[in-house]
């Protein structure tokens, strides 16, 4: 039926094939009938390809069936058949949400928006021919969106590169059973040991999310085990995002309890003691947590996306086409920008992304100046929250989006933003996955 | 079902272009859309997060309509908002006079000309009630 899509042994789940079919039948007999349009299977306004189906990918594919009100064909490429949101992971630490609280299936946003989905991984990508090779198969695109998040970098930790170095020391950094673990080496922990976490050098994803996973960390251990204690080893310079908030937040919620050590990198880690060394010290964890250095996911590096000087993808942020290859799009985590990696500026970028693509396709301009709302909440403890929130505009000479006038974050904690967090998790799950 | 709404809708707008070139054609049907001011609908879009999809918060819906019109609380229904409503509301987070947690950062981005474009938009969409997306049991294949 489609010589577009030239694709064996994987089902398009999710979207009723017969529907498909009968739909591009009836707009086929349409268009034939009406001169000068041979290609009768192709749909109207052409057919994008996803890679990845997180925060950005799924959201990309949403708004560009709405959009297009469906005259774009949307096929997402995700090796996953369940979503894992990060975005309250930390919880999980703390104790006050499950793992299975944050996980989602897929299937109302295929079926509500007429989404293909193919369950599999990308291996390359050819520019050239707009065609993308599968483990299974192959997929021609007339515009492709790169969405894989982070990928990890063991180049400076090549001890901790294997899955069993993992099962000892994971980054649970992102959500899944390295989540779960390490709650359960948590829970396992005698009262009185030393849980020992670093902070990767920024630019990594989720700006707050490591100084969150402290609070939620340190909450766990003043209530079940107080005579424990908790190490940070920053590589940055200083705490790098809502620093006033989570200074105080740590010395009057948990006094005694965290020791954070600016400026140190780990430099070595030896798994089976769960001893790690920076410049200056060594610590020996009864529970250790190591976030790795990070960059662009896997596919973007393969596909020549990132940069020479910094594994990072560039964009042109009006369309979010990528500076290196072509009607290639990049949205998410991979993106090099001075933007904060949260699941809301995801999801912007797919929205941005997704209404210039159905305008492209269209033959029209895409919106010459852009704008967004990002909001990142973080919990102190099981339930008072904070935000950092601003507004992005884009600068016509920068050729960069950048924060608009009143952003900033909240006087304080409240248990009234930790509810207004759980709605925000709620809307957006809702907003990415139905 | 919306599938078949959006397959009535190409059919109608091919329809209604069966005279254009194929370029027209695909002109015809981005024009279609629900909103045709580009920069308003990704802004618009971006209050999602917080407010659902086209304003259909999925929480803290239920008796909206016994709510006071001053305030219909945090993550709100926008959906359906009457104009004047919904601009003096965020020109009342954008001066201050209005008491917000984190509404003020927000408004105090954005410009008069896209505060009434937004009430524009989201006074036209339709309130449909949403409830939140049901969680799963994490499966051992997983990551
Ligand atoms: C980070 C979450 C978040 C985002 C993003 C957000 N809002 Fe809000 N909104 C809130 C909260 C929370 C309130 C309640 C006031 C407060 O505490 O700030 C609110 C209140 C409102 C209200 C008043 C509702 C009432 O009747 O009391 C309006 C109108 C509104 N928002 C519009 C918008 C628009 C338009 C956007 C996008 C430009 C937006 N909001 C983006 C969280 C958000």
């Amino acid at each position: 039926m489609n010589n577009h899509f030239n694709h064996q042994n994987t089902h398009l789940s999710g979207f009723n094939r017969r529907d498909f079919i009968k739909a591009t039948g009836a707009i086929g007999a349409l268009l034939l009938s009406h001169n000068g349009f041979a290609k009768a299977t192709k749909p109207p306004l052409g057919r994008v390809v996803v890679i990845g189906g997180g925060y950005a990918g799924a959201t990309a594919a949403k708004y560009l069936r709405l959009w297009s009100l469906g005259a774009i064909e949307v096929v997402v490429v995700e090796p996953n058949t369940q979503f894992v949101s990060c975005p309250l992971s930390n919880l999980v630490l703390g104790g006050s949400k499950s793992i299975n609280d944050l996980t989602f299936g897929y299937d109302a946003l295929k079926t509500n928006h007429g989404i293909k989905w193919v369950h599999d991984k990308v291996t390359t990508i050819d520019a050239e021919a707009k065609k993308i090779t599968l483990s299974r198969g192959e997929l021609s695109y007339d515009r492709l969106i790169v969405a894989p998040g982070i990928d990890f970098d063991f180049a400076s930790l090549p001890m901790l590169a294997s899955a069993e170095a993992q099962n000892q020391i994971p980054h649970a950094w992102k959500a899944g059973w390295q989540t779960v673990n390490l709650r359960k080496q948590l829970e396992a922990m005698p009262d009185g040991g030393v849980f020992v976490m670093n902070v990767p050098k920024a630019p990594y994803r989720c700006p707050p999310g490591p100084y969150e996973r402290v609070c939620q960390v340190a909450s766990y251990l003043k209530t079940n085990k107080p005579k424990s204690k908790i190490v940070v080893l920053d590589a940055n310079a200083e705490i790098i995002s809502k620093k006033g908030l989570f200074s105080k937040a740590w010395a009057e919620l948990y006094p005694g309890i965290i020791d954070y050590r600016p400026d140190h990198a780990i430099s070595n880690v030896e798994v089976a003691s769960k001893t790690v060394s920076t410049e200056f010290d060594q610590f020996k964890a009864d529970v250790l947590n190591v976030i790795p250095p990070q960059r662009a996911g896997k596919i973007a590096q393969i596909a020549d996306l990132t940069e020479k000087d910094y594994p990072w993808c560039e964009v042109n942020f009006l369309t979010y086409e990528s500076k290196r290859v072509q009607n290639v799009h990049v949205i998410g985590d991979s993106v090099a920008a001075g933007l904060p990696k949260s699941a809301h500026m995801a999801t912007n970028q797919a929205k941005i992304c997704a209404n210039a693509i159905v305008q492209l396709l269209a033959g029209q301009v895409p919106d010459p100046a852009p704008v967004f709302a990002n909001t990142c909440y973080s919990y102190v403890s099981d339930k008072s929250a904070m935000h950092v929130a601003n507004v992005y505009r884009y600068d016509e000479a920068k050729k960069i989006m950048v924060s608009a006038e009143g952003g900033g974050v909240s006087l304080s904690p409240s248990e009234k933003e930790g509810e207004y967090a759980v709605a925000w998790s709620q809307n957006i799950w809702a907003d990415t996955l139905t | 079902m919306k599938q078949f709404q959006v397959i009535c809708f190409l059919v109608l707008s091919l329809i209604t272009s069966v005279c254009l070139p194929v370029q027209g054609f695909a002109t015809e049907v981005s024009t279609f859309s629900d909103e045709q001011n580009t920069h308003i609908r990704s802004l618009a879009a971006s209050c999602a997060a917080c407010h659902g999809t086209f304003g259909n918060s999925v929480v803290n819906n239920q008796n909206i309509a016994s709510r006071s019109t001053e305030s219909k609380g945090a993550n709100a229904v926008l959906a359906g908002m009457a104009v004047t409503e919904l601009t003096e509301k965020l020109l009342g987070f954008r001066d201050g006079s209005r008491k917000a947690t984190v509404m003020h950062r927000h408004a105090k981005g954005l410009t008069i000309d896209e505060i009434n474009q937004l009430a524009a938009h989201f006074s036209k969409q339709q309130r449909i009630d949403k409830s939140p997306i049901k969680s799963e049991i994490l499966k051992a294949d997983h990551e």
